[in-house]
């Protein structure tokens, strides 16, 4: 039998047992993205417009290679946990609200996969 | 015992309160979240896909994106992105605790929608 008062062991962790791990990660990869958008609005800027071979050698460059794969990764995570406060919200129904849980991240995991191996692609040539 | 009915989220739009800056925003940074995430990053990864497909695929994309379709969601994708991050330093100064009385929450959320505005225009203008 535990001595630890029920109060101490539930600060900080709430019913979920999970604490404020949700909350901190999404703004963790918020602070992130606003480094990593703002390198993307330099892409925009630098791209708009630009033909094939230009915008693949823009990609092919280590630094972009490396911003991008970080911006992809970061925006479907910060994406993912937006979605399913969204979802806890609203969608009032048990099994609607796990379906639509699962398709976001499966399909925020999907995005990443997609983009980053289509920047090794680029990148690394192939 | 009979629980009590209460309304569910969201209620603060609807007939329980007088529409406000403060909660619009609030609501529309949410929802400019839900496009960026449906329509915004898969347009990202959509385009190196394209980029990554050769030419033929990159110079199909271009097509698209020049069409009236892929204009709008270009113009919707740049606002919605402009405004949810400048909203989101907005929540982000807020999560300190700062900046939290009334005035501050309305003088900034001003100051983001103006943002909003000139950052999509400057950004539109440089693409279109």
């Amino acid at each position: 039998m535990s001595m630890m008062n029920p109060l101490a062991k539930a600060r900080g962790r709430g019913s979920a047992k999970s604490g404020v791990h949700h909350w901190y990660a999404q703004r963790a990869s918020a602070l992130l993205l606003l480094v990593l958008i703002a390198w993307l609005i330099y892409a925009m800027i630098t791209l708009s417009g630009a033909d094939y071979s230009t915008a693949k050698s823009f990609i092919a460059q280590p630094v972009n290679a490396a911003f991008l794969i970080l911006l992809i990764v970061t925006m479907f995570y910060h994406a993912m946990l937006g979605l399913q406060v969204v979802i806890e919200d609203y969608v009032h129904h048990p099994v609607l609200e796990v379906v639509f849980y699962f398709f976001t991240r499966a399909g925020a995991f999907f995005g990443m996969a997609l983009g980053i191996i289509h920047v090794l692609k680029l990148a690394l040539g192939a | 015992m009979k629980a009590k009915q209460r309304p569910l989220s969201p209620f603060m739009i609807g007939p329980y309160y007088k529409p406000q800056l403060t909660s619009l925003m609030s609501i529309t940074h949410r929802a400019t979240g839900v496009f960026l995430s449906v329509i915004g990053a898969p347009l990202l990864i959509w385009w190196l896909v394209a980029l990554g497909g050769g030419p033929e695929t990159y110079a199909a994309l271009a097509g698209c994106m020049g069409g009236l379709l892929g204009k709008l969601a270009l113009i919707a994708t740049v606002f919605c992105l402009s405004f949810h991050m400048l909203n989101g330093i907005r929540h982000l100064v807020w999560d300190t605790g700062k900046a939290l009385d009334i005035e501050t929450a309305y003088r900034a959320g001003w100051l983001v929608l103006i943002g909003t505005v000139v950052l999509s225009i400057v950004l539109l203008g440089v693409m279109l």
